[in-house]
């Protein structure tokens, strides 16, 4: 197997992107990511895009050749794929896109993720973001992406004392965040007080608890670690990889307050590459809600079960803590484009370990993780990588 | 002898009091509960529909009689409010209680007595040894157009009998019908509210029926009032219904069980059943019954019930009454939400 | 939702029918023709079950926005509950204040639309969960009358 390197990144701004379509927003980051690899076009072997719903809210499949398309790779006939997984369909894409090339199938791929949530109404793309659960068993029979995780902050609640204080702190922090990256959709503070007393959604989760439904679009350019020195003098290396599954509904999980899969595509990820929680000087995690951002920390093995969150709370995942957790502002903050989150989230990482990050760098960044899951968390992918 | 082997009832946990109703208006609340003698009515839930209410009352005779759906033969339900055009309730029903696909059903409409020519056409299916037990249900989720008078009273609700000839519970001794062409009360094919003819509904319509029908039916079965233990006719407010009775020579004490209007409104095709029922829940071997249904066209069916020794077997303990006592008073706001009655604009 | 895919599942959702292991002698809702935790043996040892419609609330929400096809409802609760055989269930708990609803409580199916789709379109029945006897537990603590001596 072969080693697989981040060479190019690229990103929009995450927000209400009115001006912008689909295939601006593809094409934006593809020619960002591409020209900050320093490779052409004819260098390209494959795409890869991270899109999931395109079918419901655009009526526009094929996402893989429409980008392709208008990315100009068209003429070269590339092989293009698109991959979806809910709102891990970004990480997927770059996992995908990983195999392909450590399995020396391809040397160089663009991974590409995609997103544009306000083309239809706000119960529209509700829905859709609904869609990742069971949408017979679940979305059909009431429940809103929101009650679902409802329930699973209602079940850490009682089995951990998890309070309304410390879920409001992952928002705080993720703000604070989101106030130092003007690619963030929402660039400035809130206080953990605005927090507890935003509008109730579906108890205990408030407003400000949930992640937005956003447009945008994030790329970057993965390459055979052998040829990377080529074009890019300094590479980021991903040095693990794991994937996961469970149940498609909640309610057929044994424990409510927990997510499985994330545990399976973290160890899955470490083992790769011999490294465990403690080694990791920061990580993006899938915080489409506040309790999400918590029970990932648990089943990555940051914090033991039930100590997450008052770590959170005592400020040891914000900048300067012990690991500083979602510097972009994750997906609350910076935006939650569904298939272009997980490969924003790489981005950030690649820009922290490059040491690009400006003013929410992390100091001594050299291993840095992503979280990315989709639905309630019935598909987890975890990628682990490394600076130079 | 052929008759009721089971019953099932059903009236949804919300309702509005007439006061409320009335304060919408500008109205004197105390004024109609008293001229009406209706002091609140069942509102369905936005979940709730002649489908499911038939569904649940069904359900609930079949569960008394410990009958699977493969004893049931024919479900006829008569209703104005069924929630398909085209698409029958009664289907729905069966595949429900697990009656299909062995079975005839269909769909009857005939104002507020659809459900009792529902029984008289199980009942003569059952004497003609076509089937053994057939399903007669009399449900309304009826509306009354805003700041009409029917508001005050159009309500939800309804109930199931199971006809037999086994293990029946109380026998129909005799039947009777009166109909006439009497306009007194419509809705035209696609108009979501029904139009009436105000006090034409009173004497040439509802009494007359009733009252004549009453009589034919005693006359038939060679009974006067005082043979009779409990009579229960159609109720569309809490007063016709007395006066009704009173006519036919009945007391309070006869009529006064079968009454439910003054606490649930009118039932429509569901308020012979739900009185039926509610008398049924209390009544002892050997009881008479007289039951006259009245639905607006016109036309009114009666019944001469005897109630048996197995009725004593009977589990009767989820009652009328304990539906009645569970429901639970909404706003005027919420009542306009769940009936359909804001105007959602053409969002969609 | 398409008129078959709807209608295929009719008797699952109003009449609770799900499946029976008989390997594993365990319970599944809705009806599987396959047991995940038996594997290929469990094909042709799953059996249709009708479930009884008891069950009890492991957790649940209160819903202030609404799914698609819920606004007259707001706010409602949302639950996951506990089937008496075992197989939980995601449904609405109707018919009382949705802030009463608490883990444990005890619910009996009942039966309601489910949605349409659309004004002209087929309308959607099945089943959901109302809360039994909560009043009566509360009241009756509270009902019970002052004996004079």
């Amino acid at each position: 197997m072969r080693e697989v390197s981040i060479i190019g990144i690229g990103i929009t701004k995450f927000g209400e992107l009115w001006e912008k379509s689909l295939r601006q927003l593809g094409l934006e980051t593809g020619l960002a990511a591409i020209s900050d690899a320093g490779i052409t076009s004819k260098d390209i072997d494959a795409l890869y895009i991270g899109n999931m719903a395109a079918g419901s809210t655009l009526q526009q499949e094929h996402v893989s050749a429409l980008m392709a398309d208008y990315c100009g790779l068209a003429s070269q006939n590339i092989p293009a794929t698109r991959v979806e997984a809910a709102s891990a369909s970004g990480g997927l894409a770059v996992r995908q896109a990983y195999m392909a090339i450590a399995g020396g199938f391809i040397d160089i791929a663009v991974v590409g993720g995609a997103e544009k949530m306000t083309d239809v109404s706000d119960s529209e793309s509700s829905y859709t973001v609904s869609m990742g659960s069971d949408e017979q068993w679940e979305s059909k029979a009431g429940a809103t992406f929101a009650s679902l995780h409802a329930m699973i902050a209602q079940s850490h609640m009682t089995e951990y004392g998890t309070t309304r204080e410390e879920l409001s702190a992952v928002s705080e922090k993720n703000h604070f965040h989101a106030s130092m990256n003007q690619m963030a959709q929402f660039p400035f503070q809130i206080s953990a007080e605005a927090v507890s007393n935003s509008g109730m959604v579906s108890s205990p989760l408030r407003m400000l608890d949930c992640a937005p439904n956003s447009d945008g679009a994030a790329a970057i350019v993965l390459c055979a670690t052998e040829k990377a020195k080529k074009y890019k003098k300094k590479s980021i290396k991903i040095i693990g990889s794991g994937q996961a599954s469970d149940t498609l509904s909640l309610h057929h999980r044994k424990y409510l307050n927990q997510m499985p899969a994330i545990k399976m595509a973290a160890r899955r990820a470490f083992k790769s590459c011999g490294k465990k929680a403690s080694d990791l000087d920061l990580i993006e995690i899938h915080d489409n809600f506040t309790i999400s951002e918590i029970i990932a920390l648990e089943e990555i093995g940051v914090f033991k079960r039930g100590k997450a969150a008052q770590n959170i709370l005592k400020g040891e995942t914000r900048l300067g803590g012990k690991i500083p957790i979602n510097t972009s502002g994750g997906l609350k903050a910076r935006g939650h484009a569904p298939g272009a989150t997980g490969i924003a989230q790489v981005v950030e990482v690649v820009q922290q370990l490059r040491g690009e990050a400006g003013e929410r760098q992390v100091k001594n960044a050299k291993i840095g993780m992503v979280e990315n899951h989709g639905g309630t968390a019935a598909t987890a992918v975890v990628h682990i990588l490394e600076g130079e | 002898m052929n008759g009721i082997v089971s019953y099932g009832a059903y009236v949804p946990s919300h309702k509005i009091e007439t006061g409320e109703i009335a304060s919408v208006w500008g109205a004197d609340g105390s004024a109609w509960a008293k001229n009406l003698n209706v002091y609140s009515k069942s509102v369905p839930g936005p979940d709730e529909d002649v489908i499911t209410i038939s569904v649940e009352a069904t359900r609930q005779a079949m569960k008394r009689a410990n009958l699977n759906g493969d004893f049931i033969g024919a479900i006829y339900t008569g209703s104005e409010s069924h929630p398909y055009a085209v698409k029958p309730t009664s289907t729905i029903v069966a595949e429900a209680i697990g009656a299909t696909p062995n079975l005839t059903a269909a769909d009857f409409e005939f104002a507020c007595k659809a459900g009792t020519a529902a029984i008289q056409t199980c009942l003569g299916m059952v004497g003609d040894k076509q089937i053994d037990n057939g399903i007669a249900i009399g449900v309304d989720t009826s509306q009354g157009a805003p700041g009409d008078a029917l508001e005050y009273s159009a309500s939800a609700g309804g109930g199931a009998l199971i006809i037999g000839s086994k293990k029946v519970i109380a026998q129909i001794n005799h039947t009777t019908s009166y109909t006439t062409d009497t306009p007194d009360f419509w809705r035209r094919e696609g108009q979501k509210y029904p139009r009436h003819g105000g006090r034409f509904t009173g004497k040439p319509a509802f009494f007359k029926h009733v009252v004549s029908c009453g009589m034919m039916m005693m006359q038939k079965a060679g009974t006067e009032a005082k043979d009779y233990d409990y009579v229960v006719t159609h109720q569309p407010n809490g007063k016709f219904p007395i006066r009704a009775a009173k006519t036919l020579g009945f007391t309070n004490e006869q009529f006064e069980t079968g009454l439910l209007t003054p606490r649930i409104g009118n039932t429509y095709s569901g308020a012979v059943f739900l009185g039926l029922a509610a008398i049924l829940d209390i009544a002892k071997p050997g009881d008479r019954i007289l039951a006259v249904a009245y639905g607006s066209g016109a036309g009114s069916d009666a019944f001469d019930i005897t109630v048996t020794d197995e009725i004593a077997k009977m589990d009767r303990s989820e009652t009328v009454e304990n539906l009645i006592s569970r429901m639970k008073i909404i706003n005027y706001a919420t009542y306009a939400k769940y009936r359909g009655k804001l105007n959602m604009g053409a969002s969609k | 939702m398409s008129v078959p895919r709807f209608w295929r599942e009719l008797d699952t959702r109003y009449n609770l029918i799900g499946s029976y292991c008989k390997i594993t002698k365990t319970y599944h809702y809705p009806r599987r023709s396959f047991n995940p935790e038996a594997g290929r043996e469990s094909i042709g040892s799953m059996e249709d079950y009708q479930f009884k419609g008891s069950g009890e609330i492991v957790s649940s929400t209160v819903v202030h926005q609404a799914q698609t096809g819920y606004e007259m409802f707001g706010p409602y609760c949302m639950a996951i509950i506990e089937l008496d055989e075992g197989p939980r269930i995601t449904t609405q708990i109707v018919d009382c204040d949705p802030e009463i609803v608490k883990p444990g409580m005890k619910v009996k199916s009942v039966f309601r639309k489910l949605g349409e789709d659309s004004e002209s379109g087929i309308l959607h029945y099945g089943t959901k969960f109302i809360v039994i006897e909560y009043n009566e537990v509360e009241e009756s603590e509270e009902n019970i009358p002052d004996i004079e001596v």
